[in-house]
């Protein structure tokens, strides 16, 4: 997806949709982490907003429950002085049998200005904003919150924003992702950031049944050893154990997933020594990461949650605009 | 800056001139305390100089006024906004704001709604290098450096050599 074909760009280039870190421009993604720079000190101030998105109607849709990814982008709404409307959608119209589009419709009727859109199938929030421009609604905006197994945009620019902070200079970077690849949008969508903003070194670790078929395509190297695969990191992004998307025993037990690839103080020794250690959240402790290295000096996991505000207010306040 | 001096519709004065009779103006009005808070790019580097002209203990901040714009409906937000900064307690501070140019009065009123978000000041006075006129905003400033009469398809902008000498030139009105 580039160029013309590519729905999140408009004629003129600018960002109007994010459903997707795949093909988006290298000059996008820098654009959105600077201008979340400036964001990131509106959450310490007296008063925490500015008056961007005042008036306008954002609306949460979630299909798929996730208390956190909604709250946060509720607050950066919030934040922007929008107008938040939260719908639970698994227990209301969808429910009751309307598809996806008629609830789309409905909402534009009632003035919507933004869908935030988290949804179990990859490319529902892709079919909301073709739908959006085929029924002449171009002023209306998506953002994609995580559909399926394909891509959580914003959650792998916080990363990219997390990692650009404490690193710098992705064209120096050696960057680890560990665990549950094959169910991890959040990895999916980190790994195109990175290889798209130049990253020489990005390997992903996990047994072979958590590995997507064919995942070197995506430009990363595949290493089942955590020993091998942490050597001489700068970055250690830990992904959680998805056990409610499991179907089937792709795993012997939790405790023998810790034994391998849970992050212990002694796994993360074999990483560079100021290397920074990373998680979407939530986290489970004990599975996937040793506590002594959650709660130590190397984990940016909290850093993460708040720079993650600072994003999602850059990204809506920029497709608000277009 | 892609910037030239003295095109057919305006006659620009030197900025160091300029800046030395705004520092003159200002040194007899600022109260001894005042903050100096710079609007970006243009009123931070004058608020860095001015608060060694201006005698006083003059405390430096810088405000960008990005998030504050009226136009962001029309014009969607700017690239290249940065983090506003004030180092100092703006609840009960007497700010002067300080700009390059001042024209509609636009970014001035965005400033002063910035601030206020930053706590309630004492008072907050307005120095700008170049008066142009134009005002589509009740307000005007306290202390000014020179007046200049300039065509409305022309942008004043100033710039910063790397010496740190300040020069005014134009660009065509709605240039980035």
């Amino acid at each position: 997806m580039s160029g013309g074909t590519n729905p999140q760009l408009g004629a003129d280039g600018r960002l109007v949709h994010l459903l997707t870190l795949e093909g988006l421009p290298a000059a996008t993604i820098v654009s959105i982490l600077d201008t979340a720079e400036p964001f990131a000190s509106i959450g310490e101030r007296d008063v925490k907003k500015v008056p961007l998105l005042r008036g306008k109607a954002v609306f949460n849709l979630f299909f798929e429950n996730s208390t956190r990814t909604r709250t946060t982008f509720e607050i950066a709404a919030k934040r922007l002085s929008a107008d938040v409307i939260n719908l639970n959608i698994g227990a209301s119209s969808t429910s009751k049998g309307e598809t996806l589009l008629d609830t789309i419709d409905n909402l534009v009727a009632m003035n919507a200005d933004m869908f935030i859109v988290r949804h179990a199938q990859s490319g529902a929030p892709h079919l909301i904003a073709s739908h959006l421009a085929a029924t002449g609604k171009p002023h209306v905006h998506v953002v994609n919150a995580g559909d399926g197994r394909h891509g959580h945009p914003t959650q792998g620019l916080l990363d990219l924003y997390t990692i650009r902070h404490y690193k710098h200079d992705f064209r120096a970077l050696s960057v680890a992702i560990v665990g549950d690849v094959l169910h991890s949008r959040v990895a999916r969508s980190l790994i195109h950031g990175l290889t798209t903003l130049g990253t020489p070194d990005v390997r992903v670790i996990g047994p072979q049944t958590l590995m997507p078929a064919r995942v070197e395509a995506l430009g990363v190297s595949v290493h089942h050893d955590m020993r091998e695969g942490l050597a001489g990191c700068d970055v250690v992004v830990m992904l959680r154990l998805q056990s409610e998307r499991m179907k089937g025993a792709l795993l012997p037990s939790s405790g023998e997933y810790f034994k391998h690839y849970g992050l212990t103080p002694e796994k993360l020794a074999l990483a560079k020594h100021d290397a920074i250690v990373m998680h979407p959240g939530p986290m489970n402790r004990g599975v996937e990461i040793d506590s002594a290295v959650a709660d130590g000096a190397r984990s940016v996991i909290l850093p993460q949650v708040t720079f993650g505000i600072a994003v999602r207010m850059a990204v809506m306040s920029m497709i608000a605009g277009a | 800056m892609g910037a030239h001096a003295d095109p057919p519709g305006v006659n620009l004065p030197d900025a160091e001139a300029a800046l030395a009779a705004l520092a003159e103006r200002m040194r007899a009005g600022v109260a001894h305390d005042a903050a100096f808070v710079g609007i970006y790019s243009g009123g931070a580097w004058l608020a860095e100089r001015l608060a060694s002209l201006v005698p006083g203990n003059h405390a430096v901040g810088y405000i960008d006024v990005s998030f504050y714009r009226d136009d962001y409906a029309k014009k969607g937000l700017k690239a290249g906004a940065r983090r506003s900064e004030l180092p100092f307690d703006v609840a009960g501070a007497s700010i002067v704001l300080i700009d390059d140019v001042l024209y509609t009065g636009r970014s001035t009123r965005a400033a002063i709604n910035e601030l206020f978000d930053y706590g309630r000041p004492a008072a907050i006075e307005l120095a700008v290098l170049v008066d142009r006129g134009g005002r589509e905003l009740p307000i005007e400033p306290t202390y000014t450096g020179v007046r200049v009469a300039c065509a409305r398809a022309l942008s004043i902008v100033l710039s910063r050599a790397a010496d740190g000498a300040l020069a005014l030139g134009v660009e065509p009105a709605g240039a980035p």
